[in-house]
């Protein structure tokens, strides 16, 4: 593996990690292709994630549980209790707060595909026969903004359906500065920077934080790769690098798939939220 | 940065993992979630009832014991006036047929004396007029004298 990179240069090796399995779908690509492997890694891990809970849902026990659902009710316990502080507009129970396990759920994992070593998959993978491979699917734009403005088409949906269509087109025009006509453009303008600004920070924000997350992993192993063509002791001060360098942006890195994931969950919630409140 | 139809793809994939999520698993462990704490709640309020019906029986318990304690009581007093009051009949009793045999007792020696004192009036009688006649050494007539012994035997 390591003879593999060190014949490459540091740009080359970052770019070929940084390439998605891209696969065009008619027409000359560009728009028309998919990254395959973003979403064969995702929609397994959503499988996976989901199917964990569906399983120990269905063996539950409403008497004494089991460790297994002890975990999945604590989780799914976490999940409604965020969902409780920040929604109050009817029942949360029949879609909001299964959205948010969703969420929740799915993205964890994706995220914590970054704790996987890349160049390990890359290795597997290679060895199938695959050119590129990214394991992390919140890594790529597509996945953060397929969530982010799904979301955003479900808040939208949802304050039309409470406050009907003309409530929506009032809201609009005379919040949150007032109904005077000559207002109107004003609160139109703030509106549209609220709703553009609303998706891109939702989805940009988990993007960001994945992406670098990945990229410093790649640069650590870049760094520790340098070390090994100027004899022992390079080595092992790529080793110590690599190592040391690695677990302490794992550990932290640890962090950031959490917390990241649970502020794209307490947003999901506080979008749909914010479209049962009128103004 | 490039977008393609891979987010359109996520988005559906996004909605599917939604809808299984609404429809199945989140209601699922939410009925058992809710069930069981129904459960606990009912064992809760059911040993609440268990724990108060338990403290009404031994506050009846204790009333009847305190009842009963004292209603033995109350026996026992009345017990000990009876036998109490049943002594002093007797002694009472007693006293009286006492009295009564003494002074059967007293009436009869002084019905013997009496009759013993008769005898020997008349006893003193014959031995005076069998005297007198010695003495005389005749007859008296005793029909003649009767009065006057008579008189004589009274004196004596």
């Amino acid at each position: 593996m390591a003879a593999e990179h060190t014949s490459v240069t540091p740009a080359e090796y970052m770019a070929h990690h940084l390439t998605f399995l891209n696969h065009p779908v008619g027409g000359d690509g560009g728009f028309w292709s998919l990254n395959i492997d973003t979403l064969v890694v995702s929609l397994v891990l959503g499988f996976v994630g989901l199917g964990f809970f569906y399983w120990i849902a269905k063996g539950a026990t409403t008497g004494v549980p089991n460790k297994r659902q002890a975990f999945v009710e604590m989780f799914f316990d976490f999940v409604d209790r965020e969902v409780r502080d920040i929604f109050h507009h009817g029942d949360r129970h029949r879609f909001v707060a299964p959205v948010a396990l969703t969420v929740a759920v799915w993205v964890v994992l994706m995220n914590a595909m970054d704790f996987l070593p890349a160049d390990f998959i890359t290795w597997i993978t290679s060895h199938l026969g695959l050119s590129h491979f990214r394991p992390v699917p919140t890594s790529d734009v597509n996945t953060t903004f397929a969530l982010a403005l799904s979301v955003w088409v479900l808040m939208i949906l949802f304050a039309i359906r409470v406050k009907g269509a003309g409530g929506f087109a009032h809201e609009l025009v005379a919040s949150p500065f007032g109904g005077h006509p000559v207002l109107w453009p004003v609160n139109l303008a703030f509106n549209a920077v609220e709703y553009i600004s609303k998706p891109l920070s939702h989805s940009l924000r988990l993007f960001g934080n994945m992406y670098a997350g990945e990229i410093l992993f790649l640069l650590l192993w870049m760094l520790a790769s340098a070390g090994i063509s100027y004899g022992l002791g390079g080595i092992a001060a790529s080793v110590a690098s690599a190592v040391i360098g690695g677990i302490a942006w794992s550990i932290f890195h640890v962090l950031i798939v959490l917390l990241q994931a649970y502020i794209f969950m307490m947003l999901t919630i506080v979008y749909i939220a914010m479209a049962h409140e009128s103004h | 940065m490039n977008f393609n139809l891979t987010m359109i793809a996520q988005a559906l994939s996004f909605l599917l993992f939604i809808w299984i999520t609404v429809i199945w698993i989140w209601p699922m462990i939410l009925v058992k979630i809710e069930a069981r704490q129904k459960m606990i709640a009912d064992g809760l309020a059911e040993a609440e009832r268990g724990r108060s019906s338990l403290a009404d029986a031994q506050k009846q318990t204790d009333k009847m014991l305190a009842e009963a304690r004292a209603r033995a009581h109350e026996l026992v007093t009345q017990a000990e006036r009876a036998a109490n009051q049943r002594i002093e009949e007797s002694k009472t009793q007693a006293k009286v047929e006492g009295d009564r045999l003494l002074a059967a007792a007293r009436a009869q020696i002084e019905q013997e004396v009496q009759a013993a004192r008769q005898q020997l009036r008349e006893q003193v009688a014959a031995l005076a007029v069998s005297g007198a006649e010695k003495i005389l050494r005749r007859e008296v007539d005793s029909r003649a004298h009767a009065e006057m012994l008579d008189r004589l035997k009274a004196q004596i």
